[in-house]
């Protein structure tokens, strides 16, 4: 087995902004660790010296010119916002250090 | 008005005379680009709220990102400007954290490959005696993205206690360049000083290269303060990472402040916490952030959405040759130039005038009164008007003109003082000022001469006291008909037909 | 008439269209009225768009009327996978946490549908932000496969396989991260090609993994495939990852369909162990009449293959995990829980919680933890070496051979259900799908007859080297004209 407890699960659904109910918690993390189990098996090539390879057809230097292009207006821009006030997005309080 | 609990602090003396502190700075500084990072969405400054956004810095999905030529152009030259090794290769990776001034909840930032390495900034410190050279180390230069701007409804506009909070993604993707520096040691109490002066001296070379305005108070520079404090010989402390140090004088003072807080909790047999904290510029102090067990995991990884980039040698010496002379080795060619003392020269760099004092003298004006205008006249109304020298409304060909109708005799020192204050309040020209007011000098000798025989029929003790050999005495009778003319007049060309007149010489 | 137009090629129907035979309005018509019938037992459409597709079809018709030369296939419907994005209708990628939302652009290979004057019939239904081997994932509910409406249509392109096989809409879009165009066209007996990585613009297709997907066509024959191709392929300055070459002729390629010569070689790893008897028939067979159309066969090996399922699963959720997280509630989409005391950190929580679905979930955090500090060496890292290794296997066999050639999947269409709970035995239904995408590579499915045991489709992978799509439609056109030969009927009479 992976290893990965129900507290590491709990840790990565708030990593990544799942509220999850602890039904979902029990279930994610018996499958999380089956799927972990299985894709373990790219550690038996550690031992080779090969790259990484991130994109699958390599190119470089892929710019634009620094040249102004039309965008949207605000009207577009919030037309599908959940919350607005005038031409800004509205977003509830945040709960931050200051 | 602040309700921070003051935590107890060390007195600088004391602090230093027990720790040396290591500082290490982080500045960020947005480009003067057309366009956004990834996007050709404008990046003009003051724009009505989510006016400059599109498909990709709004982060819709399935837009993608395109990265701009100037952007890394700019970055390049600020890297060789540092004189910093442009790496062969590099990428772009994903800085992922969720928040809701950043479109996509990941900044598009560069993480172990940066594009600048290795380089070096050397600053000129301002110390009781004299000037020392200090030598920063530079450890990286980085090219990202910038977040959305937040306002907070509520709680008196501060994050804590708002209720809501309002987003404009007009700065979202604008080019920001990070700028690293190594722990810099050894500099004792001068180490505020120094972090004040390499923000300045970085501040001077973005704009000699042109790659960015650098206007602090639009948060177009922003600086982040890493301190720890050593006892010599000893390994170096835990640092803490000030946030939120946005001017010169901020960066001095929350170097400041962190080295007496320190100093005050070691000394109290404590141990500083690893943490970030945030700058106050009210009050200068700084409070605890997030601490080093709840940093964030950001989860890097090679940005797949982009290609890497691989600057070719001979565009790396392309940039190279469009590099401006050094702003410290022009300071010194200056310095040179104009004749002037260290004591003289650091006063014009103080002011932030050099490059204006420069400009000035170009345009035919001698350096003492290019200096005088820019260091007095000028210093104060920026002062007054909390702007920068750089942004009053006069140029320097307008103070040449004014400097030669002073030679000329047409203007003194006081009107010239006034030709200006029209000029500064958006009146014109001089010319259209001195027409405005009515400030030209009476040069007409014949009207001179009828104020001066009033003023000598007025006082005759002094013109006796004048023929009697006292010929300082002269000033009264002058004044007297400056008062006449109601300051349009040449003193020196009063002074010489009174003389005249009393057949004194 | 309507019911010859609903099995035209798209090839015959440009033809009939261009020879004024019939109008574009009325081809139009015949397959939305075809979606009225029988989309409600397939569900292969999210939205249909009958306006905005008879307003297309209207345009077609006054231009060629007005005697202007239009695209090859002005006036031919298209379908559209959810996960593009789309001006005029909305795009929810098969997930609620998008329900409603109008993109405010077109993505670049939707607008050159329009500029060929496609009508575009309707939004087709997916796994929920392409994850997923079913539709079953989809928020909207599961497609069904027309051979079996109790079968899954495969996925994540179901939708878009299941309307072609229905005969709903003649040519469609899918998209491929590690086989959602390949397999659906494959378990519905349709034709599916997964382009060369960067050879179609990805700009405006909602992203699922960046450096795997790919856009491509879904048809009923290779040559409409390669009709179809041709229109979204090319250059996007939007897409750094875009290839900057010309668009080589996918058609003429598909119109010379002879494989007499070419080296073919059948990939040992993809074959025998875990694939049913009836599709390993089928794929013999096509071995032997590729044989006896003058093929040179070759079995080659590609050792790696065997980690490349592992890798896959690595480096799709982490970059889904990424990609996935700007869905936040803040700018667009669902909000859930803002009850004025709430967090923005709550809101956004709740509203992932309740906006994706089980198998989102679970990627997403599978993703989170391949890239969380500590793990990211063993998993992401290591997962990237074998991306590297399974591309040298590639380049290897390529020496060796110009199109090499698998199953596309290891069985026929499952039931709808069987494998929900078991995301393992799901993902194993892309085995031999996976590599290609790992490695950038081009590869098409074309159907190659019915498994015995369950009279289901069974398909056939031709896989080519990058940038070498073309010889896909070689090698595909000329095992289907010899398929038709050998059965003596085109294979698309097999539908119901
Ligand atoms: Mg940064
Ligand atoms: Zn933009």
């Amino acid at each position: 087995m992976s290893g990965i407890t129900r507290d590491e699960v709990a840790h990565l659904a708030k990593l990544a902004r799942l509220d999850l109910t602890d039904d979902e918690l029990d279930r994610y993390s018996a499958q999380i660790d089956q799927i972990l189990d299985a894709v373990a098996k790219v550690a038996e090539v550690a031992d080779k010296d090969v790259a990484a390879t991130s994109h699958p057809v390599v190119m470089e230097n892929v710019f634009r010119d620094d040249v102004v292009t039309p965008g949207l207006s605000a009207q577009e821009a919030l037309a599908m916002a959940p919350a607005r006030e005038g031409d800004r997005f509205r977003v509830p309080r945040i709960l931050d250090e200051e | 008005m602040n309700t921070r609990t003051q935590p107890k602090l060390a007195r600088l003396s004391d602090a230093l005379a027990t720790y040396e502190p290591v500082i290490g700075l982080e500045v960020h500084v947005e480009l003067g680009t057309n366009t956004k990072m990834f996007c050709g969405c404008p990046t003009t400054f003051g724009g009505s709220p989510n006016s400059q956004v599109c498909p990709v810095c709004l982060g819709l999905p399935g837009s993608l990102p395109v990265v701009n030529r100037t952007a890394i152009e700019s970055t390049i030259r600020m890297g060789l400007a540092l004189n910093c090794t442009i790496v062969p290769w590099c990428r772009f990776a994903r800085k992922n954290y969720f928040y809701p001034d950043m479109p996509k909840d990941y900044q598009i930032s560069q993480y172990d490959e940066p594009i600048c390495v290795d380089g070096y900034l050397d600053v000129d410190v301002p110390t009781d005696d004299g000037v020392t050279t200090v030598r920063v180390e530079i450890e990286r230069v980085h090219m990202e993205e910038d977040t959305g701007k937040l306002t907070h409804a509520g709680g008196a506009g501060r994050i804590q206690g708002a209720d809501y909070s309002l987003v404009d993604y007009n700065r979202a993707g604008i080019p920001l360049v990070e700028i690293v520096t190594k722990p810099v040691t050894g500099t004792g109490g001068l180490a505020p000083a120094v972090g004040r002066a390499y923000v300045s001296e970085l501040r001077d070379i973005m704009r000699t290269l042109g790659v960015s305005d650098v206007r602090m108070e639009e948060g177009s520079l922003r600086c982040d303060a890493n301190l720890s404090l050593s006892r010599s010989g000893e390994p170096w402390g835990t640092r803490t990472e000030t946030k939120n140090v946005n001017s010169l004088r901020s960066v001095e003072r929350a170097l400041t402040y962190e080295i007496r807080r320190q100093a005050a909790i070691l000394g109290a047999g404590g141990s500083i916490k690893q943490e970030t904290r945030h700058f106050h510029e009210d009050d200068g102090t700084t409070t605890p952030g997030r601490s080093k067990e709840e940093a964030e995991d950001y989860r890097y990884f090679p940005e797949p959405d982009l290609m890497p980039v691989a600057p070719d040698p001979a565009w790396v010496e392309e940039l190279r040759a469009t590099l401006p002379e050094p702003p410290s080795v022009r300071r010194k060619r200056l310095q040179q130039e104009w004749g002037i003392s260290d004591h003289d020269m650091q006063s014009v760099i103080n002011a932030g005038a050099v490059e204006l004092v420069e400009l000035t003298v170009a345009a035919g004006v001698d350096q003492a009164s290019a200096r005088k205008w820019w260091l007095g006249e000028f210093s104060r109304h920026a002062n007054e008007n909390d702007m920068e020298l750089t942004d009053l409304a006069v140029t320097p060909a307008q103070i040449a003109d004014v400097e030669s109708l002073i030679v000329e005799g047409t203007l003194n020192d006081k009107l010239a003082r006034q030709v200006f204050e029209g000029v500064l309040a958006g009146e014109g020209e001089p010319s259209d000022v001195i027409k405005k007011r009515g400030l030209a000098l009476v040069s007409d000798d014949s009207a001179l001469v009828g104020a001066i025989d009033e003023a000598i029929a007025a006082m005759p003790d002094v013109v006796d006291k004048i023929k009697g050999g006292k010929v300082q005495a002269a000033g009264a009778i002058i004044g007297q008909v400056m008062k006449a003319t109601r300051g349009q007049a040449d003193a020196a060309r009063v002074r010489e037909l009174l003389l005249e007149k009393l057949e004194v010489s | 008439m309507s019911a010859d137009v609903l099995r035209m090629s798209a090839a015959s129907l440009a033809a009939a269209l261009a020879g004024k035979q019939i109008t574009a309005e009325e081809v139009t018509r015949v397959f939305l009225e075809r979606i009225r019938d029988v989309d409600p037992q397939i569900h292969a459409f999210l939205r249909i768009d009958e306006e905005g597709a008879l307003a297309t079809a209207r345009e077609v018709d006054r231009r060629r009327d007005g005697g202007e030369n239009l695209p090859r296939l002005a006036g031919v419907p298209v379908a559209v996978k959810d996960v593009m994005t789309t001006v005029g209708m909305p795009t929810t990628v098969g997930s609620a946490i998008l329900d409603g939302w109008e993109p405010p652009y077109d993505a670049t290979i939707v607008a050159k549908l329009r500029d060929n004057l496609m009508p575009i019939l309707g939004k087709t239904n997916m796994d929920e932000f392409a994850m997923g081997s079913s539709t079953e994932h989809s928020a909207y509910g599961p497609t069904r496969n027309p051979w079996d409406t109790d079968r899954i249509p495969g996925g994540s392109g179901g939708g878009s396989a299941a309307a072609l096989a229905a005969l709903e809409v003649p040519l469609a879009l899918g998209t491929d991260t590690g086989g959602s165009i390949r397999q659906p066209a494959a378990v519905t007996g349709t034709v599916g090609v997964k382009p060369t990585y960067g050879s179609v613009s990805r700009y405006g297709l909602v992203a699922l993994a960046s450096s795997l997907d790919q856009a491509g066509p879904c048809a009923r024959t290779v040559m409409d495939a390669a009709m179809l191709h041709e229109v979204i392929a090319g250059h996007d300055p939007r897409d750094s990852t875009s290839l900057p070459d010309p668009v080589p002729d996918f058609v003429g390629a598909a119109r010379r369909a002879d494989v007499g010569g070419v080296r073919i070689g059948i990939i040992s790893e993809l074959t025998g162990d875990g694939y049913q008897a009836g599709v390993m028939q089928r794929f013999t067979e096509a071995v032997e009449t590729y044989r006896g159309l003058g093929a040179d066969i070759v079995e080659v090996s590609c050792p790696n293959f065997s980690y490349a399922l592992a890798a896959y699963y690595l480096i799709l959720p982490s970059e889904a995990s990424s990609n996935l997280a700007k869905f936040d509630a803040m700018r667009y989409g669902l909000r859930v829980g803002d009850d004025g005391i709430a967090t923005v950190e709550q809101v956004m929580a709740r509203t992932r919680d309740a906006g994706f679905g089980a198998e989102v979930k679970r990627r997403i955090m599978l993703g989170t933890y391949a890239l969380s500090s500590g793990y990211y060496d063993e998993y992401y890292g290591q997962a990237q070496k074998v991306r590297t290794l399974v591309q040298q296997d590639f380049d290897a066999a390529f020496e060796q051979c110009d199109v090499l050639i698998s199953p596309t999947c290891p069985t026929t269409a499952f039931r709808l259900g069987e494998k929900l709970e078991d995301p393992l035995a799901m993902y194993l239904n892309d085995i031999a799908t996976i590599p290609v995408n790992l490695a950038g590579n081009a590869a098409l499915s074309l159907p190659v007859g019915l498994a015995p045991e369950d009279g289901l489709p069974v398909g056939l992978q031709i896989i080519a080297p990058h940038r070498q799509d073309q010889r896909l439609y070689n090698a595909g056109a000329a095992l289907e004209a010899a398929l038709e030969d050998q059965w003596d009927r085109p294979f698309i009479e097999g539908l119901q």
